[in-house]
C-alpha cells in the first residue's frame, strides 16, 4: 500500500490542517472540516505497523510517531471522535471553536502516537491549552472562571509530565515512552501527571467543574479525548500496576451518588463518564492480555456512545436553552429522533446486549473474574447497575418522558441529527459484530462476549436495576413533589430512610460542592487573594520603590555580601 | 583591515554618534543609524567566526602591549555576545528607523539616535575589552546613554525615572570602581588576565575579598539582580518602547557577561564558589527574583511594566544557571542570554507596535486589538509562549539546560521551582492574550500596525521559534562558550 505522508506524524494533519480554517472561504468551511480527519484516517491506515518518525530537537533524539496496535486503535477512535465532533458542529459560525477543536483533536491523536515523553508533553500540553478555548468559547464570565480553573490544572499535569520526563531521562538516560514502573521520582511524577488528566479519585473535580460549562459542540470534543488520552497512556506506561485497580474500583463506584443528585444533566454524564473511566483503569490495572484489549475496546466504544449522550444532551440544550433536569420532560413529542437516539447510546452505555458497551464491559469484568480480583468484580457489578440507574434511565427519563415541561421546540439541527445518527449506528454494529473491534484490538484474544452466562447475568442486572427504578417512581406521590423528584431523584429514598439520607445527601452535596468549587477555586486563587495586596501596583512589591530605600538595600546587601565574603 | 577589526567594532558606533549629532538631519542620521547597527552585526559576526575558527583574538589598541596597553581579548563567549547586542542594535535601529517606531518629537530626533549609537558602543566595548578599567569606562558611556535615552520618553514622568535611574546606576558604577580599585591596589594591574594570573596567590587577601564584596554588589545593581531590581520597571515602563526593547534586550545581558567575566575568568570559580560560597546568596535572591518579579508581572496593569517586571524574573533564571558553576547550568543561563534577548525585544517591540496605533500601553487600552491588530497580537501570543517555555521555542531550551542543571547536581527542588516558576508566567501572558482577545474592542476602527513596524518585529518574534527548532547555534554555542569559562576559571 502506498503511505500517504509518511514523514509527517500522525495527527499533525488535523492539527496544522485546522490553523487554515480561518482562510477558508466561508462555504467550504463545512467540507473542509470533515476533509480533515477522513484525511488523517487514511493517512493513519496507509502507514503500516512499526513506521517511525525520528527526529532531532536540541541534541535529543525524539519520536513523534510511532505506530503500533495500542497506538493504532487509540488513533483510529480519536479520528472518528473527531469527525463526527466536526459534523456535530456544522451549524457553528465562530470559526474559533472550529480551530480549538480541531487543533486540539490532532494534538490528542498526535499524542497518542507520541514514542516519546517529549513529543508527549508537547502535545500534552497542546490539548490542554487548545481545549480551554472550548470552554471560553461560551464567552461568559462564569465560563472564563471555569476554563481559567480548568486550564491551571491541565497545565499542572503537563508540568508535571515534564518533571517527570526529565528525572526519567536522569535516572534511566532514555526518553522513550514504554512500560515503566513505579520506582523513583521520574515515574511517580509521570504517574500522578497521568493521574490527574485520567480524573482518579480527589483528582477528578475539574471534569465535572469544567465540561458542564463548555459550549454544546466543545463538550463532545472534551469528552472524547482528553481523559482517553490519559487512559492510552496509563496502558502504554503503566499497564499492570496493581495500585490501578483499587482506584479503578473507586471511581466507578462513588461517582454513582453524585450523578443521582445531579441536576445538571451534562454534569450527569460527566460523572459517568469518570465511572466508564474507572473500568478502564482497572483493565490497565489487572494487566493482562485480556484486561487491556478490554481497556482498549471499551475506550474504544465508551468514546462513541459518549459523545452520542453528550451530543443529544447537547441538542436540547440547544433548542431548549436548559439542561436541568427539574425544567426538562416530555421532550419525546418535539425531538422523536433525539430522544431515539439519546435512549440508543443510553442503553449502550447501560451495557445492553447488542450494543457496544456489552461487548468492552464484559471483556473488563471477565477479565478481573480470571484473575480473582473478586472484591473488584464485585465492585464493577454495582457500579454497572448503577450506571443503568444514573445513565441508561434517569437521562432519557427525566429529559424526553417524566412530567411534560410544556417546552416545545423543533428537532435538533439536521447536522447534530447525522452526528447522532452515524454515532447510534457504530453502537448498534458495534454490537452486533464485535469482531471487527476486536481484531483491532493490540492483543491476539480469542474472546466471546455472547455466551449464555455474560447475557443473563447482564439481563438480569439491568431488569433489576429497572425495577428498583420503577418501584422508586411508583411509590411517590405525583404532583405536589414533583419539581423536588426532578431535581433530586431521591424522594423514595428519602421517605424509606429519611433521616439517614437526608443526612448522607447533605454531606455528599456538601462535599461535592467543597471539591468541586472550593477546593479548586481556592487552589487556583491561593496565590491571587493572597498576593494581590503585595504584588499589584500598589503593593509593596509591585510598586517601585524611591530611590532612597533601593539605595539603603544597595548599602545593606554590600554589607551582607562582604560578611559573607569575609567569613 | 581585519587586523584591526575589534577596534571598528568600537569606532563605528562611537564615532558615528557624534557625527549624528552634528548633521542634526532627520533623514541622513536615521540611514546612518541602520547602517551601522548592520554595520556592527557583520563586524561581530566575523569576529565570533574568527574566534570559533581559532584561538581567542588579542588585540592591542594603538600598538601599546598589555598590562600597560589597553587589550581587546575575543573567545567564544565575547563573539557571542556581541553577537546578541549588535543584532538586537541591528533590528531595533530598522525599527526605529521610521519617526513612527520612536515616538519622539521632531527635532530631536538626532539627539536619540546620537543616544542609541554611543548606548551601543558603550555595550560593544564592555564586552570585547580585556581591561577592568576600560569595562568601567565603556559601563559609564553606555549608562550615561541609556539615562538620556529613557528621559526622551513622551510620558511626563519620563525625566524622573531617568534620574532615579541615574541615581542607582551611578551608585552601582561607583561599587564597581571601588572594587576595580581596590583590586589595583591589591594585583598592580589592570589587565585581566594579568590581574588573574595575581590573583591566584591573594586568596586569602582581605583586600581583595572587599573587592569581591564590591564589585559583586555594584554588578548585581546594575543587573538589576533581586532585591536591587527595582529601578527596573520603572525606567522600562516610561521610556519608549523600542528604547525598553533595546535595553531590555542589550543592557542587562551585557551586565551579566561582564559578572561571568569577573567570576570565572578574573577570581576564578574555585574561588568565588569554593571560599567565598557566592552561590549561598546567589541562589535565593535568585529564586526571589524568578517568584517577586513573576507574581508583580502577574497584577501590573501596564503592558511595559509586565514585560519589565518578567524580566526581573528572567535575570532570576540567568543568575540561577550561573550558581550552579557547572556546564549545564553555565550553558542554560549563556543560552537564556540569547534567548531572552529574542523574546523581550521582540515583546518591546510589538508592545511599540500596540502603542503605536493606541497610544497606550495600559492593559485597559487594549482590549480586543486581537481583532483589529491580529499580526502585532500574534507575534505577542508567540513570543510569551517563548517567554512561558512551550516546546519549540527557545525559552524551552533554556530551560531545558537549567532543569537539567538542577537534576544532575540532585537539587530536585530547584527543578520544582524552575517549573513552577513557569506556570507563574503562564499567568501574565494568559492575561494579555484575554485582554487582547476576550474583551470587548475600545474603538473597533483601530488598524493593523505599517510593515516597517511589524517586519522587525516578526523578525525577532520568528527567531525565538527559528532557535528553538534549530539548537545549534545558541545551545551549541552557548555549550562551547561554558566549556571554555569553566576550563579556564579552575
Amino acid at each position: 500500500m502506498i503511505e500517504l505522508f509518511p514523514d509527517l506524524p500522525v495527527g499533525y494533519l488535523v492539527m496544522l490542517g485546522a490553523l487554515l480554517i480561518p482562510v477558508v472561504p466561508r462555504r467550504l468551511v463545512g467540507p473542509y472540516m470533515l476533509a480533515l480527519p477522513v484525511l488523517g484516517l487514511v493517512q493513519l491506515w496507509s502507514l503500516p505497523l512499526g513506521h517511525t518518525v525520528d527526529l532531532s530537537l536540541a541534541g535529543l533524539e525524539i519520536q513523534p510517531t510511532r505506530v503500533d496496535r495500542l497506538s493504532r486503535i487509540f488513533g483510529t477512535i480519536f479520528h472518528m471522535a473527531a469527525l463526527l465532533g466536526a459534523l456535530y458542529a456544522l451549524h457553528v459560525k465562530d470559526r474559533l471553536q472550529h480551530v480549538a477543536a480541531l487543533v486540539y483533536a490532532g494534538s490528542a491523536i498526535a499524542a497518542a502516537f507520541a514514542g516519546d515523553l517529549i513529543s508527549l508533553f508537547i502535545n500534552w500540553e497542546l490539548t490542554a491549552i487548545s481545549s480551554v478555548f472550548l470552554i471560553w468559547a461560551r464567552r461568559t464570565e462564569r465560563a472564563y472562571t471555569v476554563g481559567l480553573r480548568y486550564l491551571v490544572i491541565q497545565v499542572l499535569s503537563g508540568v508535571l509530565l515534564l518533571a517527570g520526563a526529565i528525572s526519567w531521562y536522569a535516572e534511566t538516560g532514555s526518553l522513550a515512552f514504554e512500560r515503566m514502573e513505579l520506582s523513583g521520582i521520574g515515574s511517580w511524577l509521570i504517574f500522578l501527571s497521568f493521574g490527574i488528566k485520567a480524573a482518579f479519585p480527589f483528582l477528578h473535580n475539574w471534569l465535572q467543574d469544567a465540561y458542564p460549562e463548555a459550549t454544546v459542540t466543545g463538550t463532545v470534543f472534551l469528552s472524547a479525548f482528553t481523559t482517553k488520552l490519559a487512559i492510552y497512556a496509563l496502558c502504554r506506561g503503566f499497564a499492570g500496576t496493581e495500585l490501578l485497580i483499587p482506584i479503578g474500583a473507586t471511581m466507578t463506584a462513588f461517582p454513582i451518588f453524585f450523578a443521582v443528585i445531579e441536576n445538571d444533566m451534562r454534569r450527569v454524564l460527566a460523572y459517568s463518564l469518570n465511572n466508564q473511566l474507572g473500568y478502564m483503569v482497572v483493565g490497565i490495572g489487572i494487566g493482562t492480555e485480556m484486561s487491556i484489549n478490554g481497556t482498549a475496546a471499551h475506550a474504544f466504544a465508551h468514546i462513541i456512545y459518549k459523545a452520542l449522550l453528550f451530543m443529544s444532551m447537547g441538542a436540547v440544550l440547544h433548542r431548549v436553552g436548559t439542561i436541568k433536569a427539574a425544567e426538562l420532560g416530555g421532550l419525546y413529542k418535539s425531538m422523536p429522533l433525539t430522544t431515539v437516539f439519546c435512549m440508543i447510546g443510553a442503553l449502550a452505555i447501560s451495557a445492553f446486549p447488542f450494543l457496544s458497551g456489552f461487548v468492552s464491559k464484559s471483556m473488563i469484568m471477565t477479565a478481573a473474574a480470571d484473575e480473582h480480583y473478586t472484591i473488584t468484580f464485585v465492585v464493577l457489578l454495582f457500579a454497572s447497575a448503577g450506571v443503568c440507574d444514573h445513565s441508561g434511565i434517569k437521562i432519557p427519563f427525566f429529559t424526553f418522558f417524566a412530567h411534560d415541561s410544556g417546552k416545545r421546540c423543533k428537532e435538533a439541527p439536521i447536522n447534530m441529527l447525522l452526528a447522532m445518527g452515524t454515532a447510534a449506528a457504530l453502537c448498534v454494529l458495534i454490537g452486533i459484530f464485535p469482531d471487527y473491534l476486536y481484531a483491532l484490538l493490540p492483543h491476539d484474544v480469542a474472546y466471546n462476549a455472547y455466551t449464555v452466562t455474560h447475557v443473563v447475568t447482564q439481563l438480569q442486572l439491568l431488569m433489576f436495576a429497572g425495577l428498583a427504578f420503577g418501584v422508586m417512581m411508583r411509590a411517590g406521590i405525583y404532583p405536589p413533589e414533583l419539581n423536588a423528584v426532578n431535581i433530586d431523584f431521591d424522594w423514595t429514598y428519602r421517605r424509606a430512610i429519611p433521616a439517614l439520607w437526608s443526612q448522607l445527601r447533605t454531606g455528599l452535596v456538601v462535599a461535592d460542592q467543597t471539591f468541586r468549587r472550593d477546593y479548586l477555586a481556592r487552589t487556583a486563587s491561593l496565590l491571587v487573594s493572597g498576593s494581590r495586596e503585595t504584588y499589584s501596583p500598589k503593593g509593596r512589591m509591585g510598586e517601585p520603590w524611591a530611590t532612597g530605600p533601593s539605595s539603603l538595600i544597595a548599602a545593606v546587601l554590600l554589607g551582607a555580601f562582604l560578611l559573607l565574603y569575609y567569613f | 583591515m581585519t587586523l584591526h577589526l575589534p577596534a571598528i567594532a568600537i569606532l563605528l558606533p562611537l564615532l558615528s554618534a557624534p557625527i549624528c549629532v552634528a548633521v542634526r538631519h532627520a533623514l541622513v542620521t536615521r540611514l546612518l543609524t541602520v547602517a551601522v547597527g548592520w554595520g556592527s552585526l557583520a563586524v561581530s559576526g566575523e569576529l565570533l567566526r574568527q574566534a570559533l575558527s581559532g584561538a581567542p583574538i588579542h588585540y592591542e589598541l594603538g600598538g601599546f602591549a598589555p598590562p600597560l596597553g589597553i587589550e581587546y581579548v575575543i573567545d567564544t563567549t565575547t563573539g557571542y555576545v556581541l553577537v546578541i547586542v549588535s543584532t538586537i542594535a541591528a533590528v531595533v535601529f530598522s525599527f526605529g528607523a521610521t519617526t513612527r517606531g520612536a515616538a519622539l518629537p521632531a527635532g530631536r530626533e538626532h539627539l536619540y539616535y546620537g543616544a542609541m549609537l554611543l548606548c551601543l558602543a558603550g555595550l560593544l566595548g564592555m564586552t570585547i575589552t580585556g581591561d577592568a578599567f576600560n569595562v568601567f569606562v565603556f559601563l559609564e558611556i553606555s549608562s550615561l546613554s541609556s539615562y538620556a535615552l529613557i528621559g526622551l520618553g513622551q510620558d511626563r514622568r519620563a525625566p524622573v525615572a531617568a534620574f532615579s535611574y541615574l541615581i542607582m546606576g551611578t551608585i552601582g558604577g561607583t561599587f564597581f570602581l571601588l572594587g576595580i580599585g581596590f583590586l589595583y591596589q591589591a594585583t598592580g594591574t589592570l589587565n585581566m588576565a594579568d590581574m588573574a594570573e595575581r590573583l591566584a596567590s591573594l586568596h586569602r587577601s582581605r583586600t581583595v575579598h572587599v573587592a569581591f564584596g564590591f564589585l559583586t554588589v555594584g554588578l548585581s545593581l546594575k543587573l538589576a539582580v533581586f532585591p536591587l531590581h527595582q529601578w527596573l520597571p520603572n525606567a522600562y515602563a516610561r521610556a519608549p518602547a523600542v528604547i525598553s526593547a533595546f535595553l531590555s534586550a542589550t543592557a542587562t545581558k551585557v551586565m551579566y557577561y561582564v559578572l561571568v567575566r569577573m567570576i570565572f575568568t578574573i577570581f576564578g570559580a574555585t574561588f568565588v564558589f569554593g571560599k567565598m560560597g557566592m552561590d549561598m546568596a546567589l541562589v535565593p535572591l535568585s529564586l526571589g527574583a524568578m517568584f517577586v518579579g513573576s507574581l508583580a508581572a502577574i497584577f501590573q496593569t501596564d503592558l511595559k511594566r509586565l514585560l519589565a517586571y518578567s524580566s526581573v524574573a528572567q535575570i532570576g533564571y540567568m543568575t540561577l544557571g550561573l550558581s550552579f558553576n557547572s556546564v549545564n547550568g553555565l550553558t542554560g543561563g549563556l543560552a537564556h542570554l540569547f534567548n531572552h534577548a529574542l523574546m523581550k525585544g521582540g515583546l518591546f517591540l510589538a508592545v511599540a507596535c500596540l502603542v503605536y496605533r493606541v497610544g497606550s500601553s495600559r492593559l485597559d487600552d487594549l482590549a480586543g486589538l486581537g481583532k483589529c491588530m491580529p499580526i502585532t497580537s500574534a507575534a505577542f501570543v508567540t513570543g510569551g509562549l517563548a517567554l512561558i517555555g512551550v516546546p519549540a521555542t527557545v525559552g524551552f531550551i533554556s530551560k531545558w539546560y537549567l532543569v537539567l542543571a538542577a537534576l544532575e547536581t540532585g537539587q530536585y527542588l530547584f527543578a520544582g521551582l524552575i517549573l513552577l516558576s513557569s506556570l507563574l508566567a503562564v499567568a501574565y501572558v494568559l492575561r494579555v492574550v484575554e485582554v487582547l482577545y476576550f474583551k470587548a474592542p475600545k474603538s473597533p476602527d483601530v488598524r493593523e500596525a505599517p510593515v516597517s513596524l511589524l517586519l522587525p518585529t516578526w523578525i525577532l518574534i520568528g527567531a525565538t521559534v527559528v532557535f528553538g527548532l534549530r539548537t545549534e547555534l545558541t545551545a551549541g554555542l552557548a555549550r562551547s562558550a561554558a566549556m571554555q569559562l569553566l576550563g579556564a576559571g579552575s
